[in-house]
């Protein structure tokens, strides 16, 4: 029985706190008195047997047909799964979208279904490689369907497979995945890891082009999403579910599949289980085992440090598996989310800390850039809040973060220009989004490398800062603690080299006798802010 | 009279070198230039007056000069021992201020005239080693006539151009660089609706930003500048965009829509911009502009590479038109006709901003100079006494915030007592008359 998440007033007798700090770890103690700390839940009780649950959600939907009822010899049928981005880090064999998937398949043969397709729905993200879509499918799955290329990765830049299925009634338009949209079923697995995840979002961003993006992702829709983690008070949300209204009135038939994990980061053996635990409860061997840790990371190359962190599986497990209609089962899946995540946090605080760790949804296997520092910073973890953030408006957020100035040259070649020829112009995202969009969006290179390499597209980046762009508007001040001071000065934020400095820094924002909560993630919670 | 002198000492010019590749500028500290007191030069023919600095600025040839880092090529237009300083505006007795036009061609040498100096393009003079006066490029490398960083040096009345009273000295002293930054501008000749790019923001970068935003108006222009001071200035100058030097082949990549081939030092643009104006000078500046520069597009060397290990394929694969610039002489600003990416088909003639015919670099150079005020630019000045500091600080000018560092020899004493002496003389000459 997992014990839930709450919220610790910070007193004399506090030890130290844990904040993450990219490829490494800091111990800070908070002020008595003003500080508290909001810890996530324990990890909840997986599912005793996914394989059994998973065949029961797709036979017992909800308002839908079971899935092997929709399945016909001759029927077109495409399986669509969410990319690499999901979850964080990646969880070890088999993955939940493999479980899924084969069970899918199993029911796929047992109908006759030949014409079966599966497609990686990345959006604008990078394409997946083949040892990253054999991880999360499994090499019988890969073994089948690559070589024939019935498994691909979703090239949003393709013509010939985009399809234009109408408008909304705001006048965003709905183009998505040509084999998707004509299929005869369309099943899409997604792994709800937090509450932005899921529903419309899966197919109509997942599987969307630039030409559909763009009305969601942009300066507007986000800085009126509040939070992303709402989607009943976020506006990207409300323009996803749009948008499938028009999929759906397009006769675009989807059975959605939706499974949510329970938080289990680093699992409960040392080295790295300490850090799932809360610090008052630290033995003497958990202490030392932090502290060989920190000697240990230390003691590495960057790389090497970079390296080793990339390669932790977590060992996540399965909580809820739904499937059926795409909204009725979301409701459920973020119940479920709910159930792992939730913390009710009482009032606003001045200056909210969060310690950033080595791994955002677009760094997997890549180098976490500056400007997925400012994504996972202001734009994920600020958002981790239901009804109103957990800063004030005009608060501060201090960051830890190393921030170096460093980029995956194959993953993130338009990030490179963007920090170094945007950045260095305007950090505003409006301006951003008015003079440099559609330049970004629109060339050649980027294209080129989003199609035939393993690169971003040339826009996101400029999604990326945007993310943050409620965030940038609401707070007074954002402090980076360790990170390069130039790198966080190109991002128009402070940089601090001790917590007490930052504290000092913020001050000048928020007063001298400053409340101060700090996010204890990861794990992931979600703050029920009333 | 003080000046600083360069003397042809073969050890000391090897410990230069060695000091000056470990420490730029730090030649001077090893004795290849010496602070000496030297008889007053005498006129090498009629028409030489004795001529007293104001300022004399320090130039990247001359920091070459003292690190014994300049080419060889110059061994045979260079006699010792000279005193460098061809950077000058000076007081000439009964005449006031002048700008010199340092560049020793066959008038200065009592010579007929060769064809490049009858079309003014002094720059371009077949004469260099002959005539009346010892081989020398220019002043400040003859042992005939001394230079600018001294109290006084003969130069020859033909060399010497009137300052408007409107122009400080510190702008006078940038006549001469921005001379020759408009002269390898004009050698490019960009069209209003060309992409120019200028690698290096030191003085004659910044000068060459200054001239081709001014002179011609091209559509765009970026500058690949290493310190913000230097942006700073190219964006005041008239760039559209400025990057750090490493991001150089990224940005013309991104605003030419081009794609970027290769990868590392291999990498270059399959388009890029049509003009690059190369004002570092270095193997690395030179192969950054053969990256960036489209095919048929032109790269002008307005820094002083030496010998230089490059690769050449980019130029005869891209056909793209390697231009030399060198001082001054008289320009044609009509724009060029450059062959296109398109089966070289011809663009049509813009309409050149100044004039119809040529005008001397130098008479482009003072206009650009007042409506800038370029003096600006000058951002420390050291008595002679100081010249390893100062040498240092010339060397050191980027990272240390500056930009031109020039002797100012206005209130040396010698040089006071030469000046009232001369203008003394010439009243007394003129009272005989």
């Amino acid at each position: 029985m997992s014990r839930p998440g709450f919220v610790l007033e910070v007193d004399k007798s506090t030890p130290p706190v844990l904040f993450h700090h990219g490829e490494g770890f800091r111990l800070e103690k908070l002020p008595a008195g003003r500080s508290r700390i909001v810890y996530p839940a324990e990890p909840l009780d997986p599912l005793p047997d996914p394989d059994a649950a998973i065949r029961h959600a797709l036979e017992n939907p909800i308002d839908s047909d079971p899935l092997p009822a929709l399945l016909r010899p001759g029927m077109k049928l495409t399986i669509a799964f969410d990319d690499l981005s999901l979850p964080l880090p990646p969880m070890r064999r088999p993955d939940v979208r493999q479980r899924v998937i084969e069970c899918v398949l199993d029911m796929a043969a047992e109908a006759g279904v030949d014409d079966v397709e599966l497609i990686a729905a990345l959006a604008l993200h990078r394409r997946m490689t083949e040892s990253e879509l054999r991880w999360v499918l499994g090499d019988r799955i890969y073994d089948a369907f690559a070589p024939s290329g019935r498994l691909r990765n979703f090239d949003a830049e393709d013509p010939d497979d985009l399809a234009f299925l109408g408008t909304t009634s705001e006048g965003e338009e709905v183009e998505i995945c040509r084999r998707a949209a004509e299929s005869d079923l369309l099943v899409y697995v997604n792994i709800n890891l937090v509450a932005m995840d899921g529903g419309w979002k899966s197919t109509a961003t997942g599987l969307a082009s630039y030409r559909s993006l763009r009305h969601h992702h942009n300066v507007r829709t986000l800085r009126h999403s509040r939070s992303l983690m709402d989607r009943h008070r976020s506006e990207l949300h409300h323009s996803n579910w749009r948008m499938g209204k028009v999929i759906r009135e397009a006769g675009v038939r989807i059975f959605q599949i939706e499974t949510t994990l329970n938080n289990d980061v680093f699992g409960s053996e040392l080295p790295l289980g300490v850090l799932q635990k809360r610090e008052w409860e630290w033995t003497l061997r958990d202490r030392a085992s932090f502290m060989a840790l920190q000697a240990g990371l230390a003691a590495m190359p960057a790389r090497a440090r970079r390296a080793a962190f990339q390669a932790w599986r977590a060992p996540h497990q399965i909580t809820s598996v739904q499937a059926g209609e795409v909204e009725a089962v979301h409701e459920r899946t973020i119940a479920n989310v709910h159930r792992q995540q939730l913390v009710d946090v009482e009032g606003q605080t001045d200056i909210l800390t969060m310690g950033l760790p080595y791994i955002c949804p677009y760094n997997v296997n890549s180098v976490m850039n500056p400007i997925l520092v400012m994504c996972l910073g202001l734009g994920y973890f600020f958002n981790l809040y239901r009804g109103k953030p957990l800063v004030r408006p005009g608060g501060v957020v201090i960051m830890s973060h190393p921030t170096r100035p460093e980029f995956h040259p194959v993953h993130h070649p338009s990030y490179i220009d963007f920090y170094e020829q945007v950045l260095s112009e305007t950090t505003d995202p409006a301006e951003i989004e008015a003079k440099y969009e559609e330049e970004f969006a629109y060339d050649e290179w980027y294209r080129h490398l989003y199609r035939t390499s393993y690169a971003y597209h040339g826009v996101h980046p400029l999604y990326m800062w945007y993310w943050g762009a409620h965030a940038l508007e609401y707070l007074g001040d954002v402090i980076v603690l360790g990170g390069d001071p130039e790198a966080v000065r190109r991002l128009g934020f402070r940089p601090a080299s001790t917590l007490d400095d930052a504290l000092e820094m913020a001050s000048q924002t928020v007063g001298p006798h400053a409340t101060i909560t700090h996010l204890h993630c990861p794990p992931l919670l979600l703050a029920n802010v009333v | 009279m003080k000046a600083l002198v360069v003397r042809r000492r073969p050890s000391r010019f090897a410990a230069a070198k060695l000091a000056g590749a470990l420490v730029p500028g730090s030649g001077a500290s090893v004795g290849v230039l010496e602070l000496d007191d030297l008889p007053v030069p005498d006129a090498p023919g009629s028409g030489w007056p004795l001529v007293f600095p104001r300022l004399a600025g320090i130039c990247g040839s001359d920091l070459q000069t003292v690190d014994a880092a300049a080419s060889e090529w110059f061994e045979p237009i260079v006699s010792f021992p000279f005193v460098p300083g061809h950077e000058v505006v000076v007081d000439v007795p009964g005449e006031g201020r002048r700008v010199l036009e340092a560049v020793l061609g066959c008038l200065p040498r009592d010579l007929p005239p060769c064809p490049a100096c009858v079309r003014g393009d002094v720059g371009a003079c077949q004469n260099l080693e002959r005539g009346s006066v010892e081989p020398g490029l220019q002043t400040g490398f003859c042992s005939s006539v001394g230079g600018g960083w001294s109290v006084a040096f003969r130069a020859h009345t033909s060399q010497l151009v009137a300052v408007p009273d409107t122009l400080s000295d510190e702008d006078a002293v940038m006549v001469e660089p921005t001379a020759c930054a408009v002269h390898a501008v004009a050698k490019a000749r960009p069209a209003p609706d060309e992409r120019v790019v200028v690698i290096g923001a030191g003085t004659l970068g910044l000068l060459a930003v200054a001239a081709a935003c001014r002179l011609y108006r091209p559509g765009h222009v970026t500058v690949a500048a290493r310190y913000a001071h230097q942006k700073r200035w190219a964006l005041e100058f008239g760039a559209d965009e400025v990057c750090d030097p490493q991001s150089l082949v990224r940005v013309v990549r991104r605003q030419t829509g081009s794609v970027l081939v290769g990868s590392g030092g291999r990498s270059r643009l399959t388009s890029g911009a049509d003009v690059v104006v190369d004002a570092v000078g270095s193997p690395e500046s030179l192969e950054s502009a053969f990256a960036v520069c489209r095919p048929r597009g032109r790269v002008v060397l307005l820094g002083m590479p030496g010998r230089a290990r490059v690769d050449l394929t980019p130029l005869w694969h891209r056909e793209i038109t390697l231009v030399g610039a060198y001082a001054y002489g008289v320009e044609h600003l009509a724009t060029a006709e450059p062959v296109s990416e398109e089966n070289g088909s011809v663009r049509g003639e813009a309409e050149p901003r100044r004039g119809e015919g040529g005008r001397r670099s130098f008479d482009l150079a003072l206009d650009l100079v007042g409506e800038l005020r370029l003096g600006r630019l000058v951002s420390a000045t050291y008595p002679l006494s100081r010249f390893r500091e100062a040498l240092r600080h010339a060397a050191e000018a980027g990272p240390r915030g500056a930009v031109k560092i020039a002797f100012d020899m206005r209130d040396d004493r010698e040089r006071e007592r030469l000046l009232r002496a001369a203008e003394e003389g010439l009243r007394a000459e003129e009272a005989l008359r």
